[in-house]
Parts: structure tokens; C-alpha cells; sequence
């Protein structure tokens, strides 16, 4: 076994680990924090394929700005295992069913896929992932799209200030 | 052993390397304590702590003593495992800044090339980013976990501010990465010490005014201390902490104060340059202690600047304060990008 495969399987049994604890929580300030050691197994994958930028954005981005976000929500509206509806049973096995059969689809999906067959994945030799490229990639093929997407966030955060010189 | 197919030197190296610049920082740390204190009081023009020891340089000492020695409270209606997971967060990810700061160019020891930076990853100033985002975690988790109003909504504010600041900080990086074409620190680094280059600041005078700012207000400090206001919150979020958990939230702000300021100084000030002197003359290993010394005194400085700032400015309003973030700066900030890609690209000539 060497050490990427060893860094693997410790990642994904951490992500699985942590996702469970999302769902199987009580309370939901645990469940957003376990939510954050998903993001960042997921991140340890980037980095193991060798696509630092993509990790380190992930973590910035949805750990960093996006799960505070969520955090303010559910500390502010107080949320705990006490105040949480009692849901019957036959919900909770309704909602079992209906997500088992989610998880079929999927599985199925990515089973059948043609770009998936029989591509293995190698660990820490691909180039896409390197700022470099990813830059290179986003500015010269992609780059309207690029400043289209870029343009609508500048303008969203300019309504938000607007929005709050106006309160 | 296949699973430790791997370079046990470079292991070695690169531990011996952490211990040394975690027990450093930790050292400076306890020592800036002692200076803030000292600062504080030449401004109000009184002795300061001179008690213990020789001019009262045993002062740290003697805090860090009785932080330990006090009683250890949990409150009983916290949520007791993220009562204690707060403070720690808040410390881990202020020390995990260091790693990708070039503390000096490399030593050679029997041979071996051994580079004084932990790790030269090439997305060297985001990592950073992303771990100060992570900080925000230790203040909401332990102000949440304290199960007291006050500390919710000096945590809230404070992860608020964080936010905020960020963004303005995160603009005005984008100008000295499109000057130095590179996110690594070393490269950064490199580029300002290449003969003929210049510090940053002469090309940004402005964008490290933004950066400045918003430093300060991402490490708590006055007139951005908003989450530990005294007069509105009594204590801040860490109200309900005692013992040395509390001291481990103390701590890590100056050990944060530390870290930005060693960024600062990369980014902007040359990093571990001294001006008017060519290292590449020097033997590897002076050059190297010369730099460490360099980048320390700049380290010093700015964190006088810090503290000077802190005696001598009221604090903001709470409202002044996001003003001054989404209205000030990153307008500014965004106006600093602007002119600087324009400029380069009139040099360019295109």
C-alpha cells in the first residue's frame, strides 16, 4: 500500500464517516460541522489528483463563506433537538424509500456512464487541476462564459450594497 | 515498506522545522503580550509591568502561570465537547498560518539544501485564506457553545466582520498577484529581492493601505474589536471561558497578529529582504540568518504599528464598521485592481 492509497482510503472513510454524522445528527449545529469535515475529505481528495486550486477554493468558498453562513442561520434561529418537529414513522420510512431509490438512480447513472468505464483514476499526475492551467483553460477557451459568470457575481454584490445602503 | 516508500530526511527536516517555528512563534507570541502591555503603557505615560524579574520581563511568565493555575469552568448548560473544540480551533488555525511563509531563503547543513519554509505549495497565499476562513469557526463555535447571549452576538459579529473583511482583503491581493504572476509566497518573495526589482509597496502604496485595514480588522484588533466591545457584550465570546481555555483565545490573537504581519511583510515589504544588500555575495548559511533577522525586525515593526493603532483609536460603531468594509473597501479595492491592470498592461504596450 503506499502512502497515496493510504491517504485515500483514510479521506474516503472520513468523508463517509462525516456525511453519515450530517444526516444521523441531532442536533443541527453538528450536523452543519460535520458537513465542514466533509468539505474538507472531499478537499484532501482534490489534492490527491492533484488539483490544489480546486481544494483550496472549496475549502474557502463552501467552508469557509458558505457553511458560516448556514452556521448564523441555524444559531440564530436556535434550532435544537427539543425544538424540532416529532415526525411519524411512516414519514421517516417514506423518506427512507424515496432517498434508497435516489441512491439507485444515481449509482446506476455513474454505473452506466460511458465516459466512466473502465477509467481508473491516477492519483497526483493530472495538470488540469494546477492554477496554471486552470487559468489558462478558463482565459483563453472559456473566456466569455468566464466574464459573463464574472460580471453577474460583481453585479450581485453591488445589489447587495445597494440593498444595505438602503435599510 | 512499501507505505513508507518515502524521503525519512525530508520527514526529519521538515519536523524539526515545525517544532522550531511553532515553539517561535509561541515564544514571540507570550513576549508580544508583554510588549502590548509596555506600549500601552509609554502611551499613557506610566511604568507598565516592571515586577517580575528585571524590568518585569518574567511579566509573561507570571501570566501564563496563573492562567493555568485558575479553576477550569465548564459552563453546565454549554454544549461541553464544543465548549472545548473552540478554543482549540482558534489556536490550531492560527499556528497552521505559518507553514507557507518563507521565514528566509535555505541553510545548508552536511550538504543538504534545507529551505526555511515549511512547505512551498503553489497556491501558497490562498492557503492562507483558506485557514484564516477556518479561525472564524473557533470564535461562532465557542461563542455558540457558551450558551450565552453575549457570546452569540460577539461571535456573530465577529465572524460577520471576518467575512466582510475578507473580501476587501482577498481584492486587494489580486493586484500584487498580477504583479507577481505567482500565488506562491517564495516566488512573491523572490521576485521583490531580484536585482532591480523593487518592494511592492512602491507599486501598491495604496493596495497595502487596504490590506492593512482589513488585517486589522481580521485579527480583532482596535478600532476593529467590535466581538470583545466591553461596554455592549461585557466580555466578548469568550465570556463564559476560564483557565487557560480563555488563554488560548488571547493567545491566538496574537499569534494571529504575528502571522499577518509576516504576510504583510512577504507581500509588501520583501519579505526576509534587506534593502541595499545583495545576499547572493553572503554565504548561504549568513545570508539565511540575516534574512531570518530581517524579516523579524519587519515582523516587530509592524506589530508596533498594531499596538500603536490599538492605544491610540477609539473603537468604531458597529454600523461604522461594515460601512467602512462594503462601501470603502472594496470600491477602493476594486478601483486599486483596475488601475493596476491598466498600468500593466500600458507597459506592456498592448
Amino acid at each position: 500500500m503506499s502512502i497515496t492509497q493510504f491517504l485515500f482510503y483514510f479521506l474516503t472513510v472520513l468523508a463517509l464517516f462525516s456525511a453519515v454524522m450530517v444526516v444521523v445528527s441531532k442536533n443541527p449545529v453538528h450536523s452543519v460541522l460535520w458537513l465542514i469535515a466533509v468539505f474538507f475529505a472531499i478537499s484532501g481528495h482534490y489534492i490527491l489528483l492533484n488539483a490544489q486550486f480546486l481544494a483550496i477554493v472549496n475549502l474557502i468558498v463552501y467552508a469557509g463563506a458558505i457553511m458560516v453562513l448556514f452556521l448564523f442561520v441555524i444559531m440564530l434561529m436556535n434550532l435544537n433537538a427539543s425544538t424540532e418537529p416529532q415526525k411519524n414513522n411512516w414519514l421517516k420510512l417514506a423518506g427512507v424509500i424515496a432517498g434508497g431509490c435516489f441512491l439507485m438512480v444515481l449509482v446506476s447513472l455513474v454505473k452506466q456512464a460511458n465516459e466512466l468505464n473502465n477509467i481508473a483514476v491516477t492519483m497526483g499526475t493530472g495538470e488540469i487541476g494546477l492554477i496554471k492551467n486552470l487559468g489558462k483553460a478558463l482565459f483563453n477557451d472559456f473566456v466569455v462564459p468566464f466574464e459573463i459568470s464574472s460580471v453577474l457575481f460583481l453585479s450581485a454584490m453591488v445589489g447587495a450594497v445597494v440593498i444595505g445602503k438602503k435599510a | 515498506m512499501t507505505l513508507l516508500a518515502v524521503d525519512w530526511l525530508l520527514i526529519i527536516e521538515k519536523l524539526v522545522l515545525i517544532a522550531i517555528i511553532v515553539f517561535a512563534s509561541l515564544g514571540i507570541a507570550l513576549y508580544t503580550t508583554f510588549a502590548e502591555r509596555k506600549v500601552a503603557a509609554v502611551l499613557q505615560d506610566r511604568p507598565g509591568p516592571n515586577r517580575a524579574g528585571p524590568f518585569g520581563l518574567l511579566q509573561p511568565f507570571a501570566d501564563g502561570l496563573k492562567l493555568i493555575m485558575k479553576e477550569e469552568i465548564i459552563p453546565t448548560s454549554s454544549n461541553k465537547a464544543l465548549f472545548v473544540l473552540g478554543p482549540g480551533l482558534a489556536m490550531t488555525a492560527a499556528l497552521m498560518t505559518c507553514s507557507v511563509i518563507p521565514w528566509s531563503s535555505h541553510i545548508e547543513i552536511f550538504d543538504r539544501k534545507i529551505d526555511l519554509q515549511i512547505a512551498d505549495i503553489n497556491i501558497g497565499i490562498l492557503y492562507i485564506f483558506g485557514v484564516v476562513s477556518m479561525g472564524v469557526y473557533g470564535m461562532m463555535i465557542g461563542g455558540w457553545a457558551s450558551n450565552n447571549k453575549f457570546s452569540l452576538m460577539a461571535a456573530l459579529r465577529g465572524a460577520s466582520q471576518a467575512i466582510s473583511y475578507e473580501l476587501a482583503m482577498g481584492l486587494s491581493l489580486i493586484a500584487v498577484l498580477m504583479l507577481s504572476g505567482s500565488l506562491s509566497l517564495k516566488t512573491i518573495v523572490d521576485g521583490q529581492m531580484a536585482a532591480g526589482g523593487y518592494w511592492n509597496i512602491v507599486y501598491q502604496p495604496l493596495g497595502f493601505i487596504i490590506f492593512f485595514v482589513c488585517a486589522l480588522a481580521e485579527c480583532n484588533r482596535t478600532p476593529f474589536d467590535l466581538p470583545e466591545a466591553e461596554n455592549e457584550l461585557n466580555f466578548g465570546y469568550h465570556q463564559e471561558y476560564s483557565s487557560m481555555k480563555l488563554g488560548f483565545y488571547l493567545f491566538s490573537e496574537y499569534i494571529n497578529m504575528i502571522m499577518s504581519s509576516a504576510v504583510m511583510a512577504s507581500l509588501y515589504f520583501g519579505g526576509f529582504d534587506v534593502p541595499f544588500l545583495d545576499e547572493s555575495t553572503l554565504a548561504p548559511n549568513i545570508a539565511a540568518l540575516i534574512g531570518v533577522a530581517a524579516l523579524l525586525t519587519k515582523i516587530a515593526i509592524f506589530i508596533f504599528v498594531f499596538m500603536w493603532i490599538r492605544w491610540t483609536v477609539p473603537r468604531f460603531r458597529y454600523d461604522q464598521l461594515m460601512n467602512l468594509g462594503w462601501k470603502t473597501m472594496i470600491p477602493l479595492a476594486l478601483f486599486n485592481m483596475l488601475v493596476t491592470g491598466a498600468l500593466i498592461l500600458l507597459k506592456a504596450g498592448v
